[in-house]
């Protein structure tokens, strides 16, 4: 046994580090279409002062640290693209706190979506936290270190980034600090009126540090919910639809979506608009004030609510949405690679355009739209692309609409979401020279020795 | 193409206009009931083109079975008044369209014509359905739903084929000339629109009801009496066919249950609200099922049963919020025997 595994080992303890074949080829991939580069060891924390010990660690000698929640990004973000240390977080999956009143969660960083959920619906059945249209599994850390969003982002705030209350996090030289009012007082309340620190950990791909705990925003979980379904067959309409749906301030969620198959939507778009209510009374009301808003487009017969038939509004009304986790398996052979690009909501029609176009050429399926974000302030555009890992030819095919993409979502005045180091360095060569300078002295500071998933984020 | 038997002149000398007259969703006084039919029989624009509901209940109001319902679709459509929203109506001729998968098959009889409601195969079940075979899907579908679309051409394209494929695929193989009908929209396909258009049809179809009820008496003795009170749905497709209506009351005598005295029943039964919702006209929907649930409530029903499946999805909820039982025909007679 080597020395670094031996001393991994006497801090979290045998059974929760790994150098084994296996494991390093599990942990050297993802779902999407990046080259995998294995770990040199796999560990699992079970504390925060284990995380902190481990980093402390790999700093002192230069090993590269890669944090990992689920392992769902699909971009390459966990894959350790020069090897040491991947942080598998799942083990520090302990809700801490729920404060009822105060309407926040403390969680480790571990925490799955499923679990939290799960717990709060057991727990406290008055209160939900905003979840992505990931699998269960996803964590909450990952998810809001990468800017994720979810079925309460249009309504109550936008990314789940925006509704972190606090976090505690480990640095990339081993110290642990905690960030918003828990540094100050017990609670986990807020982050104002501090210094925002939190922003240094959200959106670098784990650059920064290792997030080990996170306060996150709740949200009222009323009891009536039910769906409408707007059809349309003009993409240009969309910006003034969505913008139609926000403003009368009675959606919870609202997601556009187009694809080819099955035969009977091509050509067609859905937006789908989930409403809740604390009364059957108040959802009928805001059925009626939503199909108001879209009076002017049905009167004309051009466009329209469709009918729901229950089986399928039962689907419409999961959340978090399996629609996008089934396509994800359309053609089989476990492949998934995702663009989600966040742009003003104007540029949807054109987004819409480039992604057929893009797919067209290329000639791989699809599945493209859009989920409002906080009131209309923006939108998670997504090109979605499925294929086969088993035939190599369509992985190619998938990785070059991927460039095409994102080369193409900020040309359109769009920045790419969650993007692979190919994506990161298209923005860090469009980004501002002072900002990426910013960066590149924040990053100086807090990781000297440059451990921290390394390849991510880096100005040439 | 085949063209609507339809006679100008039997409306020309029509003086009630019984199906304007009677009808429950356009409200007009005599002389703008006779002169918007009148621009309706010459072709022309005419409210009644986008103001109908598309109950086909006007087919059921014409003493001279002139077929008033099909002629209003065949003028919306060269009109080109859309009912339903445009985006609707496309994706549902493509949804609905055959897929020529059909492939040859022997059957036994009797055979049960599903329609496109393959999901609901589970309906068939027990004594009530000893040995029956099921046919169903694309390939076979009536099309008759393009009613609601304006689209009696989708009818008269596909439904030659239709039929041949149940010909061909299943009943002569099979050496069967009856085909019992799941959906009134089936049977009355092939008992008035087809003959209306100059469609032969070369089997004989069979209402449900009549079927459920010839079983019902081969096993009345194990039905149990259910004692209970029972509001019938009646759907629009029933309109096409209403002398099928009195299965309902032979087979509540048989399964012992009591059709209440309503006042949205036979003659007067109300839309679902499906086909208005899909209009966008949300107001009227809600009227019309509101009412409709209310008529169930007071008339002292316990249960509501349904033989379209399309009317139970779109009211079996409120109907349930309402108290009352939402149900399938042929469950209630399987309830009946102890199934």
């Amino acid at each position: 046994m080597d020395q670094i595994h031996e001393r991994l080992t006497e801090i979290v303890g045998a059974a929760y580090v790994s150098d084994a074949a296996e494991e390093k080829f599990i942990y050297s991939r993802d779902q999407g279409v990046q080259e995998p580069h294995a770990p040199d060891y796999v560990v699992l924390p079970g504390s925060a002062e284990e995380v902190s010990a481990v980093v402390g660690l790999a700093n002192r000698e230069k090993i590269p640290v890669v944090p990992m929640g689920g392992g769902l990004v699909l971009s390459g973000l966990t894959i350790p693209q020069k090897g040491g240390i991947v942080l598998d977080m799942k083990r520090m999956n302990r809700i801490i706190e729920v404060n009822e009143k105060s309407h926040y969660a403390v969680v480790e960083a571990g925490t799955s979506q499923g679990m939290l959920d799960a717990y709060l619906k057991k727990h406290h059945s008055a209160l939900k936290h905003s979840l992505p249209d990931a699998p269960p599994v996803a964590t909450i850390a990952g998810n809001i270190a990468i800017h994720g969003s979810g079925h309460l982002s249009q309504s109550e705030g936008g990314f789940h980034s925006e509704m972190v209350t606090g976090l505690e996090v480990v640095l990339p030289t081993g110290e642990l600090v905690r960030l918003g009012s828990c540094s100050t007082v017990p609670g986990w309340f807020s982050r104002a009126p501090l210094p925002d620190l939190v922003g240094l950990f959200l959106g670098w791909n784990g650059t920064t540090g290792v997030i080990t705990k996170v306060g996150i925003k709740l949200y009222p979980r009323p009891p009536y919910h039910d769906v409408l379904v707007f059809m349309t067959e003009d993409i240009d309409a969309a910006p003034d639809i969505l913008c139609r749906i926000i403003n009368t301030g009675m959606a919870e969620d609202i997601n556009y979506a187009l694809a080819p198959k099955p035969d009977y939507l091509n050509g067609f778009q859905m937006t789908v608009i989930n409403i809740t209510a604390h009364s059957e009374e108040e959802l009928g009301m805001k059925k009626k004030i939503i199909r108001e808003s879209l009076r002017h487009y049905f009167e004309t017969k051009e466009a329209g609510f469709m009918p729901v038939p229950p089986n399928l509004k039962a689907n419409f009304l999961e959340v978090p949405q399996k629609a996008l986790s089934k396509f994800a398996d359309v053609r089989k052979g476990g492949g998934f690679e995702y663009v989600g690009a966040i742009m003003p909501l104007e540029k949807i029609p054109q987004a819409c355009r480039a992604g057929m176009e893009i797919t067209g050429r290329i000639g791989i399926t699809y599945s493209l739209g859009a989920r409002i974000i906080g009131r209309g302030h923006s939108a998670m555009f997504f090109f979605a692309y499925p294929f086969n890992r088993a035939d190599a030819s369509e992985v190619g095919k998938v990785a070059r609409a991927l460039e095409e993409t994102n080369e193409t979502a900020l040309k359109l005045g769009g920045i790419p979401w969650k993007t692979e180091i190919s994506g990161q360095q298209l923005i860090l060569r469009q980004m501002d020279p002072q900002t990426r300078e910013l960066m590149e002295k924040i990053r100086g500071v807090l990781d000297p020795n440059r451990i921290m998933n390394p390849g991510n984020w880096e100005v040439a | 193409m085949h063209e609507l038997k339809f006679d100008p002149g039997m409306c020309g000398r029509c003086t009630t206009i019984d199906c304007i007259m009677k009808c429950q969703y356009l409200h007009y006084d005599l002389k703008t009931a006779l002169s918007e039919h009148e621009r309706l029989v010459d072709g022309e624009q005419s409210t009644i083109l986008t103001d109908c509901v598309t109950c086909y209940a006007c087919e059921e109001y014409c003493p001279y079975h002139n077929h008033p319902f099909y002629l209003i679709v065949d003028r919306q459509e060269e009109l080109g008044v859309h009912p339903v929203p445009k985006p609707l109506e496309k994706s549902q001729v493509v949804m609905m369209g055959p897929r020529g998968k059909i492939r040859p098959k022997t059957l036994s009889p009797p055979v049960i014509n599903m329609c496109f409601f393959t999901v609901m195969n589970a309906c068939i079940r027990g004594r009530l359905f000893e040995g029956a075979s099921l046919i169903g899907g694309s390939d076979i579908f009536c099309n008759l739903m393009f009613l609601h679309f304006a689209r009696n051409s989708t009818i008269r394209q596909r439904l030659p084929q239709m039929i041949e494929n149940i010909m061909k695929n299943y009943l002569e193989p099979s050496g069967v000339g009856e085909l019992v009908c799941y959906h009134d929209e089936c049977y009355g396909t092939y008992t008035s629109w087809a003959p209306a258009y100059g469609i032969e049809v070369p089997f004989r179809p069979v209402h449900l009801f009549d079927f459920i009820y010839r079983r019902l008496l081969e096993l009345k003795a194990d039905i149990k009496p259910l004692g209970v009170t029972v509001a019938y749905q009646r759907p629009c497709s029933n309109r096409l066919c209403p002398h099928t209506d009195h299965f309902v009351d032979d087979i509540f005598s048989l399964i012992g249950a009591r059709r209440p005295k309503r006042e949205f029943e036979y003659e007067h039964a109300l839309c679902c609200g499906g086909v208005p919702e899909a209009q966008q006209r949300f107001e009227l929907t809600e009227e019309l099922q509101a009412k409709n649930v209310e008529d169930m409530k007071a008339a002292g029903a316990q249960y509501c049963v349904f033989n379209c499946p399309f009317c139970f999805w779109t009211l079996a909820e409120r109907v349930f919020k309402a108290g009352l039982v939402p149900i399938m025909m042929s469950d209630l007679c399987l309830m009946a025997l102890g199934e």
